[in-house]
């Protein structure tokens, strides 16, 4: 029993230890609130603010949701073109790889005085930092599936596409998936960015609202509201790979 | 269904692969193409699958000549090759999801699973069966082709001595059940003694035929196997190149 659930027990033991230190060390220090906010003080917020968190929340993991589904659609198609014509993969991979260069930072307010400071821009930040590890793992995957295979397949009378359709993409599918993990987890901190910069609505609006406010347990409140949202989605991915892909199940152990 | 390869070539990267390779098969019979390692046995089936091209030569079928891809022939490689994304009954129905004839060929394959030692594997993963039933598999998904001719690449090599024994004996049992023409494959004297109606073998790369063995025993089982020490010798002075 001990073994079995030791493996999880351990951060959550460190984890419980670290917020025990940090709730003596703001007691024992009176470290005010606008400088350092106790645990105790943050789950007081996380309450007390629960419903406006709710709100904001479901804006953002709206958005997130959104990008993550452009991202895959975009990755996907991407994936299978630069596996179709290796000059495509030669010419596109570098820019993607570059494109990850530029902070997003940067990025998400050139895209508000595109797009405005309606939804679009911040979807398009989302995908932005969604994109680029879907695509590389799916583009990965399908030039590693084993050439044997698409051989049997075409000796079986499959053309080019049913090749893709029966082999090449079910076999990248793994591939596939451990790009969306990464990048469901960066899904919600990329839509909290592009409300950071402008927005009415969303975990980084309010984030930035009680910032300015010095409410720094609101701060902390949401903060770990983002971090419970990114594991979700995570969680979503892991979830979604354990029921629809079980020959995979050993391998995930 | 009667072949007859004409004058086959092949290279590739400017390494002569197959040279000027001649052979017949007739209709219903079980030919072995028994050779060293990387002699380019495997490409003479990958030609005839229609997955490589030659340079040179005739691919002939009933006296009509063939090109690429047809569905004459079922080809079942040196791995088993099964999806491991598929069910075991999903993956030997392959014919079916290319042809668009699934239905038809998932029941065919149901009828079947019993005679290939698979019934209660239908819903497995590939994962969970063992070597020898991966190879059942995987030599049930060619038998479901509507083709006339099995190639057979290596399909035991990948076993342990005793499974691959197993599978042997198996496959004698069941070609009687198939009647099928088969083209095997193989770097396994005993393998094609025990198997064949005829050897044909080859030289090192590049590959030519060199010589041809009738094997006119049909009741055939290990113990007659064991005897055959002087084809054995017959065969390796053959593909040493003596007369």
């Amino acid at each position: 029993m001990v073994k079995k659930y030791g493996k999880n027990l351990m951060p959550a033991a460190f984890m419980g230890m670290i917020l025990v230190l940090w709730e003596a060390a703001v007691l024992g220090f009176h470290i005010p609130m606008y400088v350092l906010p106790s645990p105790v003080q943050v789950l007081r917020a996380l309450i007390e603010e629960a419903g406006t968190l709710a709100v904001h929340g479901a804006v953002t993991v709206a958005e997130a949701l959104t990008g993550i589904g452009i991202s895959l659609c975009l990755a996907v198609i991407l994936g299978v073109v630069m596996d179709c014509f290796p000059f495509m993969r030669r010419g596109i991979y570098p820019i993607l790889v570059v494109t990850q260069t530029v902070p997003m930072i940067v990025m998400a307010p050139i895209l508000i005085i595109y797009m405005g400071f309606g939804i679009g821009p911040k979807i398009l930040t989302v995908v932005l930092m969604c994109f680029f590890p879907v695509a590389v793992s799916f583009s990965d995957g399908l030039a590693q599936v084993d050439e044997e295979y698409v051989n049997l397949v075409r000796s079986y009378g499959a053309g080019k596409w049913m090749a893709y359709r029966l082999v090449k993409i079910p076999a990248s599918v793994p591939a596939l998936l451990s790009g969306l993990k990464v990048a469901a987890t960066y899904s919600i901190s990329g839509a909290v960015v592009g409300e950071w910069i402008g927005a009415q609505k969303g975990l980084g609006y309010y984030l930035l609202r009680v910032k300015n406010g010095y409410m720094l347990d609101k701060v902390f409140a949401c903060v770990a509201v983002i971090i419970f949202l990114s594991l979700c989605m995570n969680g979503l991915i892991r979830l979604y790979q354990y029921k629809a892909l079980p020959y995979l199940r050993g391998k995930l152990q | 269904m009667k072949l007859r390869v004409n004058g086959l070539e092949f290279s590739y990267e400017n390494k002569k692969i197959l040279d000027q390779m001649d052979f017949f098969v007739k209709e219903g019979e079980f030919v072995s193409l028994l050779g060293p390692s990387g002699s380019g046995k495997s490409t003479i089936l990958k030609i005839l699958t229609g997955v490589l091209m030659p340079q040179q030569g005739q691919i002939m079928a009933d006296d009509r000549q063939i090109y690429g891809v047809t569905e004459l022939f079922a080809y079942m490689p040196q791995n088993d090759l099964l999806f491991p994304w598929k069910t075991i009954l999903e993956n030997v129905c392959l014919y079916g999801y290319v042809h668009g004839s699934l239905e038809e060929v998932r029941r065919e394959a149901k009828e079947n699973f019993s005679l290939f030692g698979l019934a209660g594997y239908e819903d497995r993963y590939p994962s969970e069966l063992s070597g020898g039933m991966r190879q059942r598999a995987a030599f049930l998904r060619t038998a479901l082709c509507r083709a006339d001719i099995l190639l057979l690449d290596e399909p035991f090599g990948a076993l342990d001595v005793i499974t691959r024994g197993e599978m042997q004996d198996w496959l004698i049992h069941m070609r009687k059940r198939l009647n099928k023409t088969v083209i095997l494959v193989t770097h396994d004297m005993d393998e094609a003694i025990y198997l064949s109606d005829r050897i044909l073998i080859l030289n090192e790369s590049p590959a030519r035929i060199t010589g041809e063995i009738v094997i006119e025993e049909k009741q055939r089982d290990r113990q007659w196997l064991y005897g055959q020490g002087e084809l054995r010798k017959e065969i390796h002075r053959r593909i040493m190149g003596e007369s």
